[in-house]
């Protein structure tokens, strides 16, 4: 089943809906890469929210995914991680390190947000935190 | 007769609203107990009493037929709840017996050996039960505890305060994570503080489940901070080579909170602060 990514200001949305096969994911990864660059998208969310298993190859498609992203000059957010999911995913030692993660898609949102006005802060010199 | 009266109090500290139907029930199991164990308990109570040397009056045989007696007239005393078959029988006895210098020390002696030998073997029938129904309570008095001692607080908006007491084993620490992460869902938490002041000891196990669940948080997208490390467990996760560097540790709970509260944007400031500004 393919995932639809959607397209919202500066930033992709996938939203994964059903439980994908490896096939599927490397479909997801190429078409996102490959959009980041189509619409000079800042930010990339993909929401696993709908997903209750995830193994290691889901896993490490969502961290290329974050890496090839971030090469790219896109930041990527996975948003909406089930407690037991999270649970069994660090038992596993998968976890995500380097990626960011936020609760829902609001959160997710949120995030790049302030990603970017903390970076436009740093461009133009005047980062409180400096 | 004495011997009744001292096995009908264990029904009597039962729910005393139940108790009148579960006392006619506990008999009825009683004497369904005494009728099939007629044939040993008889048998024990006469080998008690000769071996007591009572009745020494008395032949084996005559005891033996005298006990069977006793044990048949108490076991229906008992079902029907009327002594008067019992008291005759008694009245019976005590005329047969005393004339051949039976002492009524021997007599007070039979009744509390036959009441030692029922007790025995009751103790024997519930005693399964009474075990099983101890660790029931038990493991039910563990779940509790569990449950009181790992509360998932909100002190203010989308933060979340965790204080763990006490000793942490694999099951708590599992248990732990679920409830924080759970709570980090319902509460849409951004800043969880796990306090382990109320830890005295760590070992590499704990620590590690500690590292798993500030990952799982996370993933959950949860800032996690530890506070009130003391000192001996800042030593000993050093000392094992525990990885905590990805972890924010904070002194003391109130430093944590601050901590949080930075990150969370809030800034807490004297009522005079901010009052002439307004």
């Amino acid at each position: 089943m393919e995932v639809p990514i959607l397209k919202q200001g500066h930033y992709l949305i996938a939203s994964i809906q059903s439980a994908l096969t490896d096939a599927d994911l490397s479909q997801l990864r190429e078409a996102l890469i490959e959009r980041v660059g189509k619409y000079r998208s800042r930010g990339v969310i993909v929401d696993v929210t709908a997903l209750d298993v995830m193994d290691s190859f889901a896993v490490r498609t969502l961290r290329d995914i974050a890496h090839m992203a971030r090469l790219r000059g896109a930041e990527t957010v996975i948003v909406g991680i089930q407690p037991e999911v999270a649970f069994a995913m660090v038992q596993l030692g998968l976890t995500l390190k380097g990626v960011s993660t936020a609760l829902d898609l609001e959160e997710g949102l949120a995030f790049l947000d302030r990603q970017a006005r903390e970076r436009s802060e740093r461009v133009q010199g005047r980062n409180p935190r400096g | 007769m004495a011997a009744k009266g001292k096995d009908s109090p264990a029904p009597a500290q039962l729910d005393p609203q139940a108790t009148l139907e579960s006392t006619a029930m506990l008999l009825r199991e009683l004497v369904a107990h005494l009728r099939q164990n007629r044939t040993q308990l008889r048998e024990e109570w006469a080998r008690r009493i000769t071996r007591a040397q009572l009745l020494t009056a008395m032949t084996e045989e005559e005891i033996f037929a005298e006990a069977t007696s006793v044990y048949d007239n108490y076991v229906e005393a008992l079902e029907t709840g009327t002594f008067e078959a019992l008291q005759a029988y008694a009245r019976n006895l005590s005329e047969r017996i005393i004339p051949r210098g039976v002492e009524t020390h021997e007599v007070v002696g039979i009744v509390l050996l036959l009441r030692d030998v029922l007790a025995r073997s009751l103790f024997g029938k519930y005693h399964e039960g009474f075990v099983q129904e101890r660790e029931r309570i038990i493991r039910q008095q563990q779940e509790a505890i569990r449950e009181l001692s790992t509360p998932v607080l909100q002190v203010r908006e989308r933060l979340l305060i965790l204080p763990i007491i006490g000793v942490i084993d694999p099951q708590r620490a599992r248990q732990l994570t679920e409830q924080l992460l759970r709570a980090i869902r319902t509460n849409r938490a951004k800043v969880v503080v796990i306090d382990i002041t109320g830890v005295a000891a760590m070992d590499s196990n704990v620590a590690n489940h500690l590292v798993q669940t500030v990952e799982a948080s996370r993933l959950l997208g949860a800032t996690v901070i530890v506070t009130g490390l003391s000192p001996e467990i800042a030593q000993t996760l050093v000392t094992i080579g525990v990885d905590l560097s990805e972890m924010a540790t904070v002194g003391d709970l109130q430093g944590g909170i601050e901590e949080a509260e930075r990150l969370l944007g809030y800034k807490v400031l004297p009522l005079e602060e901010v009052t002439p500004k307004a």
